[in-house]
């Protein structure tokens, strides 16, 4: 196993043997052991069904784990203890239908208690963010599926979290729409200094975005691989045909590779 | 294209407007000449009016006996509407308690089942037995058939909210109040307008068929006292002019609550929207 990036600054998720089994026996992630510095960018990436929705969740407090323990910023998740600093993206961008896009966006500050008046400035800033401002007053369903999405992680970050979990936000759009909210991200990333993880099925994808690749694998899901990816933020516009973007590429397609060799349903 | 817009949407409005107008005009021209044939009908076999009245004289009826009609048709409206009232309140409430609690809803349901799988007219003489007042048993029975749709489709609606939004609420720690009010309550709320259009005409019928049981007579009675005294007396055209009353009354209630159906989700949910094409 690589050595991830460290900056050496306290780790503000500490993951440690971690196991969950389902009610229908399935264990989703097996003895998962992970530290996540302050400010970084991880992307989780396997294939499908080897834990990486159920590890966000967990991290998120959504799901309880069956052995191990989870602390995010020295507390365990989803506790009532401090600040409501963790954000979540689903992978469809679950706006409620019945409410305006200014409104999807105000809810978790509603919820925190915050009145309308109160909140207004901060919400126009995130939409602005995302370049949504003349859509304040749309419903969902008059946006493209890129539009939602972007709602969606403006709503994310309208709380300032420190941390960012994202569970393949744009595996449902198309090419050109993907990397410019990639871009998007990154930016908002660098901009709120957050820490972000960002699970993907996507080599690219996860290695443009991150300093650091967690590969998994499934049957049980596992932690097999760390990988931290050199390259400088902002990225450069000509950053995917680079040599150092294209090695990293190919360290992490090897990487799942071999976690795919071991995975019996693959011939 | 700045000159172009403007041009295919006044087109698009254009047809809008026809096929709205053509919504109306369908339907009445349709009732007018069913009218018309009905009435040239009677007069061509000169039908007898103790028989099958003809329209004209059902409206003269309607004109001779407008006052006692009126207050008869107040009368339901008063029944139907309170009884509307109940089950919306009790419908939402309990459909709420059962929402919130597995338990509370497998030992009630089975009672709420039996309620509406009795047919309200094998109730009715008892609950005219138990309770004697007699306003009080025609609103209770006319309870029981509008409040079941009520109930179930609030337990429905309220489950139905997305999981994924659910979980959003957990991770901002939303309290159980904020929960139903801002999540659970707009996702029942398609479920409950569609209950809503049901329950209307249930009311109705239920009210119709409670105070037929009842077979009170007086002053202080409605349409369908209305309908069995004519048919005593056998004064036929005042029979169709109560029946009309009647008809008029669910088609108003149909019209109020889908108009009210469109107006609360017409904006987000799929079965108000009107799409573009
Ligand atoms: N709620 C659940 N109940 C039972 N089993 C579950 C549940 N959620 C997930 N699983 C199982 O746990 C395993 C891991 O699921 P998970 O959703 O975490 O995978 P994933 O890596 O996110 O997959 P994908 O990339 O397809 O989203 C799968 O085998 C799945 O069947
Ligand atoms: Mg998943």
């Amino acid at each position: 196993m690589r050595a991830a990036a460290t900056t050496g600054s306290q780790p503000l998720i500490e993951i440690k043997n971690v196991y969950k089994q389902y009610g229908t026996g399935i264990v989703a992630v097996s003895d998962m052991s992970l530290s996540i510095e302050d400010g970084q960018f991880v992307s989780f990436l396997g294939p499908s069904g080897c834990g990486k929705s159920t590890a966000l969740r967990m991290i998120a407090g959504l799901s309880e784990v069956s052995a191990g323990s989870i602390t995010v910023n020295g507390h365990a998740p989803g506790s009532s203890s401090g600040p409501q600093d963790v954000a979540f993206v689903f992978q469809e961008p679950t706006l409620m239908p019945w409410a305006s896009v200014f409104d999807n966006v105000y809810l978790p500050l509603r919820l925190g208690g915050m009145s309308r008046a109160q909140a207004a400035p901060r919400v126009e800033e995130v939409l602005a963010q995302v370049g949504l401002s003349k859509f304040a007053k749309a419903y969902p369903r008059e946006l493209s599926g890129g539009m939602k999405m972007r709602v969606s992680i403006a709503r994310a970050i309208v709380t300032k979290p420190r941390l960012l979990l994202m569970d393949e936000p744009f595996a449902a759009l198309d090419e050109m729409t993907r990397f410019k909210l990639n871009n998007d991200v990154l930016r908002l990333w660098q901009e709120h200094g957050l820490t972000v993880i960002f699970v993907t099925h996507s080599v690219y994808e996860s290695v443009y975005l991150s300093n650091r690749v967690v590969v998994m694998a499934a049957r049980p899901g596992r932690v097999v691989d760390d990988i931290a990816i050199p390259g400088s933020y902002p990225r450069a516009d000509n950053f995917r045909a680079t040599r150092e973007y294209t090695e990293s590429c190919e360290i992490v397609s090897d990487a799942l590779n071999q976690t795919l060799g071991n995975d019996d349903i693959n011939h | 294209m700045t000159t172009e817009t403007p041009v295919l949407n006044s087109e698009q409005n254009r047809r809008a407007r026809i096929e709205r107008r053509k919504a109306v005009i369908m339907p009445t021209m349709a009732i007018i000449i069913a009218l018309l044939v009905w009435e040239g009908l009677v007069r061509y076999h000169e039908v007898p009016h103790y028989i099958i009245p003809a329209p004209s004289l059902i409206a003269q009826t309607l004109v001779k006996d407008w006052s006692s009609l009126m207050s008869s048709m107040m009368f339901t409206v008063k029944l139907t509407m309170l009884s509307l009232l109940c089950a919306i309140a009790g419908g939402v409430l309990m459909g709420m308690i059962f929402a919130l609690s597995r338990t509370v809803e497998m030992s009630f349901f089975p009672f709420a089942v039996i309620l509406q799988v009795t047919p309200v007219v094998a109730i009715a003489p008892l609950i005219l037995i138990y309770v004697h007042d007699t306003f009080t048993a025609l609103l209770i029975c006319a309870w029981i058939v509008a409040f079941f749709p009520i109930l179930s489709n609030t337990v429905i609606g309220l489950r139905s909210a997305d999981h994924n939004l659910r979980d959003l609420f957990k991770l901002y720690r939303a309290t159980p109040l904020q929960r139903l009010r801002f999540l659970l309550a707009p996702s029942a709320l398609p479920y409950f307008m569609a209950a809503l259009k049901i329950a209307g005409g249930l009311a109705l019928i239920g009210a119709v068929v409670a105070e037929f049981v009842a077979g009170t007579a007086g002053q202080n009675t409605g349409l369908a006292s209305r309908i069995l005294e004519s048919s005593f007396r056998n004064e036929i055209p005042r029979m169709f002019a109560a029946l009309f009353l009647v008809s008029v009354l669910g088609i108003v209630i149909f019209l109020a609550t889908s108009w009210l159906s469109r107006l609360v989700l017409g904006r987000w949910h799929e079965s108000e929207i009107r799409r573009e094409a």
